[in-house]
């Protein structure tokens, strides 16, 4: 099983290393959709240059990237091809090891479930096999490594593909049932990004279920190791920004990254939702609106977390989506993170309803994405309508791509409890319709 | 979502995408083709009119009266011309210095990639003149370009001898608030790329030069003038500039509206406008302007020097003055007024032409067509395409839940076989892909670098080398499927070419999408070839009859059916083997075009859809 991973390794590497001799190189480093204000490569360079003068590397204006980055560049700039190089193969590794785990959890839960006469007497088909769960490890690691996403990404050396490493890790410490772990890699995620907060709900779920600890608002063991989840993470995250503070012997770096962040002032266009609105806005209704906007990427953690509540996995998958979509500078490397747990769910596909439209919209965005802005930045005949237009059809692709899963998802468990031939009243065959 | 969401609805709208398939491509197809030929008709047209504010209302009485004193310009620089053989920099440095003109040359040169035989050309080397007249009013921050070529022989020196008077006469004027640019370029579009390249400061193709000295600010709008006889009967206006960009059109909307004043009979695509336009000669006669101009768009080729300017992001037209056997003739004072009037229009934008269209199609100077009008015919051909895959995707997928429903239409074994090999379908597909574009990469790189060894192994020159190369290497393209299918294991279902021909059609779409909205000509003419016939090949049924009309609408053929229409339609019909002449001519001029300015219609055709018509080939001969 390790052989096809090492394999497609070296693929990827190979592939990442010619990109970066090639011409391509800073083509695909200048594209919008590759490299946001936040993790830029141009703007790491900018911020390193700063440093090495003695000056502040946020006074200016350009560089939004956190105080331990800068710091991992001062000394790796030499080998910064090799450092995304080997971030792109630690998510991998990471991912497949976790999904590994993973694969055994579900099965030992299913088989259990079976034992106990849970599941409907028709669902034959339904149950998965240890052998079409073989090699889901080895698909999403590859769909990872390989994404053209990822490798354009890798290619720009957009530091995006080192958050994607630290969610990684901290999915892998999740599966592995390391509270500790877990924590401090979900602080670091969101010391980098913010948005990986959301993530919390997903992990404590999971960890919870994996000590046999019920959801329960009543029951003390629940409030207990919550109290303790959060108190690591809330703990790592202190230490971590002291730490960031201690070296820069500033705060500048809070307005610089998080309120860079949440406030939205570069509305560069991207494949995000909220360049256009806002460069449209008037100044004075701004700030309503980016609370409107910026409330999206939270908000659905409540509900999801209702709903979802026995499967933390699927959870944590919806949400690294909805983050992706709706975050203030979304870029591909964050549409690929959640692109790699696809083969997760593969198991769903009989239930996804327009998987085929979803993904040529997808792709055909993707290929849009510069052609139109070719058109409206050189060649001066479209205008961002046309850019904005695309951007729009991407993000709704996506979206009904993640509810088509949601759906798909409740549709087998809900198949899995109550038989996979429904039956009305009457006796004649029925469906589940989602209105 | 509701639509797609409730499964007997749904159910019902996939059986009727399956049963209805293919009349519902057909119908499609027919719906994009009629569209399309529906474009010259009034319904679909609007009129022309001027957006832009600042050069709409201003009303100025035009007092160019140098006519006499271009013409002897004009004998004047024909004389040195000829004299030195070339473009007389000394005298055109002397007189434009005289006028009152900062003047500058350029010098530069450039190695073709392979002979150009139409021209005679390979190692070019020239020199740009160029006069700037200074504002008197403004900062040297905008600026307006008038640019003639001087071209070998006695042709243009009129259109000089005139720019010269003009420069004359606006040097008298107080009213210029932007530079005017008079510019003398040689070798036609390779000097005009040497000096906007220069001009911008940019080097996109190999062009040496060794820069320009003098700068005039940003340039608004220019525009190219071409002129080879003392009267004109007619102006003709060129727009299609490289990769089939337009100008504004409020710049188009500008000449007219000053051929209208003073009385000047203009031409589009050398055809005279209707005045009606509800008769069938009238719609006949804008329908073939308008497929003139498609034809010509597509090609991706400048149709005159301004065709270089809108790279740049600057509006040009160029104005050609025609002198036929028609009665009515115009002297020098009327067309220096014509363009006088312009000059002043364009003197006082206040911002750059942005306010009208740039995409249209013009089947008539006095009507234009609008980018959501002509769209649409494009997506019916394209959408017959995303039918015939959602059909595909379909049966495949039913394929998928259960052989026994016999939707693959195979016998019984095979449809057991499919649902073994169910997993590793996509992995048989690498193989094609991989070596149709491999096929394709030879195809774009072999002429230029291989045409050495042609010349040292064939009795054949250079740029012989290079045509006949990209026709072998397109010919041989037909023998690979034989050889690929031995590379291929266990592809022997009905699975194999359906999931192969799903992915060729969306590739092919893709690519289609794509570059109409670049190129809508371009695309369009791709479209109408080749969607029937990608819509209908498979491996089973009349062999022979799809693999002819495939090879009808390969690339090639496409090209050399586009070259017949546009003699047709140009009114001088050719023989096969005039007809064959120009084909080669085309070939080698798409490749100059790509590597002296930067045309994507060669790259595009060899590295996409070629690869994509072999896939296409490739179904057709699956086993």
């Amino acid at each position: 099983m390790a052989a096809p991973l090492v394999l497609g390794i070296l693929v990827a590497v190979t592939v990442r290393a010619v990109l970066y001799r090639s011409s391509l190189a800073g083509f695909i480093s200048e594209r919008v959709e590759v490299a946001s204000p936040l993790n830029a490569w141009k703007r790491v360079v900018e911020g390193l240059a700063l440093l090495d003068l003695g000056v502040s590397p946020y006074s200016g204006d350009v560089f939004h990237e956190t105080p331990l980055i800068i710091y991992l560049f001062h000394f790796l700039i030499e080998y910064s091809e090799l450092v995304f190089m080997i971030t792109d193969v630690l998510t991998a590794v990471a991912l497949y090891l976790a999904v590994q785990d993973f694969n055994k959890v579900v099965f030992k839960k299913q088989k259990l479930l079976i034992e106990l006469d849970r599941y409907a007497a028709d669902v034959a088909e339904l149950i998965r096999t240890p052998m079409e769960m073989h090699y889901i490890p080895l698909k999403v690691a590859l769909v990872y490594l390989l994404n053209p996403y990822t490798v354009m990404s890798c290619v720009a050396k957009s530091t995006c593909a080192i958050n994607n490493t630290i969610i990684a890790f901290f999915f892998l410490a999740t599966i592995k049932g390391s509270t500790l772990l877990s924590a401090i890699f979900l602080a670091l995620a969101t010391y980098q990004a913010l948005y990986p907060l959301t993530l919390f709900a997903p992990a404590l779920l999971y960890l919870l279920q994996r000590q046999f600890i019920p959801v329960k608002l009543k029951s003390k063991g629940f409030w207990l190791y919550t109290m303790q989840y959060a108190t690591l993470y809330l703990g790592s995250l202190v230490v971590i920004v002291c730490l960031s503070f201690f070296l820069l012997n500033s705060w500048d770096f809070i307005p610089a990254v998080y309120g860079f962040i949440l406030s939205v002032p570069d509305l560069t266009p991207n494949i995000g939702l909220f360049w256009y609105f806002f460069a449209e806005m008037f100044e004075h209704f701004s700030l309503f609106f980016v609370c409107v906007f910026q409330i999206n990427a939270f908000f659905y953690t409540i509900p999801l977390a209702i709903k979802l509540k026995e499967h933390p996995i699927f959870f944590l998958f919806i949400q690294l989506a909805i983050i992706s979509i709706f975050k203030s500078y979304p870029t591909v490397g964050d549409v690929a993170l959640y692109m790699a747990f696809l083969p997760l769910w593969s198991h769903l596909y009989r239930f996804l309803r327009n998987i085929f439209i979803l993904s040529c919209v997808l792709i055909v965005c993707s290929l849009l994405f510069p052609v139109l802005w070719h058109l409206w930045i050189y060649a001066g005949s479209a205008n961002s309508n046309f850019y904005y237009a695309i951007t729009l059809t991407f993000n709704v692709g996506q979206i009904l791509l993640i509810s088509d899963y949601f759906y798909a998802f409740l549709r087998r468990q809900y198949y899995l409890t109550h038989g996979l031939h429904l039956t009305r009243k009457d006796g004649t065959e029925a469906m589940l319709v989602l209105k | 979502m509701g639509l797609l969401s409730d499964p007997r609805r749904r159910r019902a709208l996939s059986r009727l995408v399956l049963r209805l398939n293919t009349p519902l491509c057909i119908l499609s197809y027919l719906a994009g083709l009629g569209w399309f030929l529906g474009l010259a008709s009034p319904p679909f047209t609007l009129r022309t009119y001027m957006s832009e504010n600042a050069m709409g209302s201003t009303m100025v009485e035009e007092q160019f009266a140098l006519g006499e004193r271009a013409l002897s310009y004009a004998r004047e620089f024909a004389g040195h011309k000829k004299k030195v053989g070339g473009i007389p920099v000394a005298w055109l440095e002397k007189t434009m210095w005289n006028l009152g003109l900062e003047v500058y040359k350029q010098p530069f040169s450039r190695t073709l990639p392979f002979p150009d035989e139409t021209r005679e050309r390979y190692m070019v080397k020239g020199t740009n003149v160029y006069g700037i007249l200074r504002a008197p009013r403004a900062a040297s921050t905008e600026s307006l370009v008038l640019s003639v070529p001087c071209s070998p022989g006695q042709h243009n020196s009129q259109a000089v001898g005139l720019m010269l008077a003009l420069a004359a006469y606006f040097r008298g004027q107080i009213y210029w608030a932007k530079d005017i640019i008079f510019l003398v370029n040689e070798h036609d579009l390779i000097g005009m790329e040497a000096w906007l390249e220069a001009y911008h400061n940019v080097n996109i193709t190999e062009v040496h030069s060794s820069g320009v000295l003098g700068r005039a600010g940003a340039i608004q709008a220019a525009m190219a003038l071409e002129l080879s006889s003392d009267v004109i009967t007619s102006f003709d206006v060129a727009v299609e500039g490289l990769n089939g960009q337009l100008p504004n059109l409020d710049l188009v909307n500008l000449f007219y509206a000053f051929c209208q004043k003073n009385r000047l009979l203009c031409t589009l695509q050398g055809k005279l406008q209707h005045t009606d336009w509800d008769t069938l000669p009238a719609y006949l006669h804008s329908l073939q302007t308008l497929l003139l101009m498609v034809l010509k768009q597509g090609s991706g080729r400048p149709q005159g020097a301004h065709g270089l300017f809108l790279r740049y992001h600057v509006e040009a037209i160029t104005v050609r003055g025609i002198n036929s056997f028609r009665q009515y003739k115009y002297d020098m004072s009327i067309v220096g007024k014509t363009l006088e009037g312009m000059f002043r229009k364009l003197n006082n934008l206040l911002e750059r032409l942005h306010q009208s269209y740039f995409f249209y199609l013009l089947p008539s100077l006095a009507r234009f067509v609008s980018i959501g009008v002509y769209m649409p015919a494009f997506g019916c051909l394209v959408l017959s395409l995303v039918l015939k895959a959602l059909d595909l995707w379909m049966k495949l997928s039913k394929c998928d839940a259960g052989p026994e429903e016999q939707l693959c239409d195979g016998q019984q074994g095979a449809a057991e076989a499919v649902a073994e090999e169910s997993r590793p379908g996509l992995l048989t597909l690498v193989p094609p892909l991989l070596i149709c574009h491999a096929t394709g990469l030879t195809l774009y790189f072999l002429p230029v670098l291989g045409q050495h060894v042609a010349t040292q192994h064939f009795p054949v020159s250079e740029a012989e080398a290079v045509v006949l190369t990209v026709i072998a290497i397109s010919v041989a393209g037909l023998a690979l499927p034989h050889n690929t299918h031995r590379v291929l294991t266990g592809s022997r279902s009905e699975r194999g070419w359906m999931t192969l021909k799903l992915l060729s059609l969306l590739y092919l779409a893709m690519q289609l999408g794509c570059i109409a909205l670049i190129n809508f000509s371009l695309g369009f003419l791709l479209a109408v070839t080749m969607v029937p016939v990608a819509a209908i090949v498979q491996p089973n049924g009349p062999k022979f009859l799809y693999a002819v009309l495939l090879v009808l609408v390969s690339p090639a053929v496409t090209l050399l059916l586009c070259i017949i229409l546009y003699q047709e339609l140009i009114e001088y019909p050719v023989s096969a083997l005039e007809c064959w002449q120009l084909f080669l001519q085309a070939v080698s001029e798409g490749l100059l075009d790509h590597y002296l300015y930067g045309s994507i219609v060669f790259p595009f055709i060899a590295l996409f859809v070629y690869p994509c018509w072999l896939l296409f080939w490739n179904v057709l001969f699956w086993k």
